[in-house]
């Protein structure tokens, strides 16, 4: 595996913000091109940290990030956020607001439009494009927030517990639509939430953080092939997993709990 | 989305009812002050003798009223368009803020009054001068507000703008301009209200200086020297239904531009 060249790289890693708390200490980490990679772990442990400086949005205190070959901000053009909330501009319309990546590239207005049409078709909102954000529901807008991530084909996407914020039903619904997503134009990704049965089923790579400082504790390596469909869940070998993850959480909260 | 018990409606018949009630609350109190005081009439008029002294003076009122929207107009366009001009200056820096605000701050401070003299020894009495005493009356309160709002701009769609490696210059036209636009609308609107006090002052003084002709300001005047005190009052009714105009105006602006998508028009039709 070491032949090829990793998407992301930590090498004993270390944050902190001003002269505050070590945020994150002792981080070492390859990603593979290909690698779905999910961070879980109590509030505090850096989770959001990890993509906030793969992005270039944050620096490094000390230890090094390589990104696509380069430091994280000169990957940028390479690399989309999703963020916790959609996020979308509330001024645009949802078609106006997948085809901003776009406009800020400079395309013209007349090879945006079919660009992003194509994208909001592919999250299922093909006849919403003239809505505005307050208009759809917490599902909607973080398709569209989705369609917006993918409209320059990132070979790398951050998504910062993107479905936190929705029913499970929605998120389980987003949580395949993302895989197929990803099996039409693959990418990378790193992704964080709380939840670990979508970071089970999601991920081929389960990272389970400590807090205080935070660190890796332990990884959890989920085999299970692409294409995955929603039965996975039912699977006994799923619940497996998902236990697996639940005990390595159990074991970094327990000793933080007075 | 539960609106905020606060944020509830009132029957439509309260929202009309309540201030017509308070309104005929207000009229039976002012007759009654002049019955009781014995007040004379060209002390204290009653509504009635206002509404008539406003319909002998109407011609003139009107003619003044019209006068009176020019300056006021003038001198909030100039202040809009200043207002957002240097809000984008104060915006684009931090140290250019750091090195103008306190200044702006210094002009809002100096009293109006004591710049008039200067004002109308140096751009002229008459529409130049009242046009510079409304501007400079309504031109804060943009510029704070706007300024605000450039700033206030949420942290995560900043992070957006940066992550797709947007310049400086995108980010403003693109992300803080119109997110700061509620912020702008809110200051223009403050500014609707000081404009035509600010073209009133500014003839009052204007008039004083050069015995120069119309607007509500120089019929203030007028009718004081003249001890016309119902055409007085029938003069404030009429400054007011012009400050009625220029809110309703912003008004009618800010639901133009923000009704599409701003919370504040929610309508819960989706």
């Amino acid at each position: 595996m070491e032949a090829v060249a990793p998407i992301v790289k930590f090498t004993s890693l270390q944050k902190r913000y001003g002269g505050g708390p070590l945020i994150l200490d002792g981080i070492d980490l390859a990603v593979r091109p290909g690698d779905f990679v999910t961070f879980i772990g109590p509030s505090g442990c850096g989770k959001s940290t990890v993509l906030k400086l793969v992005s270039g949005l944050s620096p490094g205190t000390t230890g090094e990030v390589t990104v696509l070959g380069t430091s994280p901000k000169l990957s940028r053009d390479r690399q989309a956020f999703i963020f916790q909330d959609a996020t979308l501009l509330p001024w645009l319309t949802a078609q106006r607001n997948v085809e901003l990546p776009l406009r800020l590239r400079g395309l013209r207005a007349d090879k945006r439009t079919g660009k992003a049409k194509q994208m909001l078709a592919l999250v299922g909102l093909g006849g919403e494009g003239g809505y505005y954000p307050r208009q759809l529901s917490g599902g909607m807008k973080m398709r569209v927030s989705i369609a917006r991530a993918l409209t320059l084909a990132p070979q790398l996407l951050l998504l910062d517990e993107p479905f936190g914020a929705l029913d499970e039903m929605t998120r389980n619904r987003l949580n395949e639509e993302l895989l197929d997503l990803r099996a039409q134009s693959p990418f990378t990704a790193l992704f964080v939430t709380h939840s670990v049965a979508e970071a089970v089923f999601l991920s081929n790579r389960i990272i389970v953080m400590a807090a205080h400082p935070g660190r890796f504790h332990a990884e959890v390596r989920v085999d299970f092939p692409y294409p995955r469909e929603a039965g996975l869940r039912a699977r006994p070998e799923f619940q497996v997993r998902v236990n697996e993850v639940s005990r390595l959480l159990h074991e970094v909260e327990a000793p933080g709990r007075p | 989305m539960e609106r905020l018990s606060v944020m509830k409606k009132l029957p439509p018949l309260l929202v009309w009812g309540l201030p017509v009630a308070s309104g005929v609350l207000f009229v039976a109190l002012w007759y009654g002050v002049r019955a009781v005081s014995g007040l004379q009439s060209w002390i204290l008029p009653t509504p009635l003798e206002i509404l008539q002294a406003a319909w002998r003076e109407h011609t003139r009122l009107l003619a003044a009223a019209g006068h009176t929207a020019v300056g006021a107009l003038g001198g909030f366009t100039l202040a809009a368009a200043l207002g957002f001009v240097t809000s984008l200056v104060l915006g684009v820096s931090r140290s250019l803020r750091a090195g103008l605000y306190p200044w702006l701050l210094v002009l809002q401070m100096t009293p109006v009054i004591v710049l008039t003299p200067v004002i109308m020894l140096w751009a002229g009495p008459g529409l130049p001068g009242i046009i510079t005493i409304t501007w400079l009356i309504s031109y804060f309160p943009i510029v704070a507000n706007m300024t605000q709002g450039l700033l206030s701009s949420d942290m995560n769609h900043v992070a957006l703008f940066r992550m797709a490696n947007a310049s400086r210059l995108q980010e403003m036209l693109l992300l803080r301009v119109p997110s700061a636009m509620p912020y702008y609308l809110a200051g223009l609107r403050i500014a609707a209200t000081l404009a035509p006090i600010g073209a009133i002052f500014g003839e009052y003084m204007a008039g004083n200086a050069s015995g120069g002709t119309g607007g509500l300001g120089f019929l203030v005047y007028s009718y004081n020297t003249q001890i016309k005190i119902p055409a007085l009052f029938a003069t404030a009714l009429t400054s007011c239904l012009l400050g009625f105009m220029f809110v309703a105006a912003v008004s009618w602006l800010n639901w133009l531009v923000l009704h599409k998508w701003h919370d504040s028009f929610e309508r819960n039709d989706h």
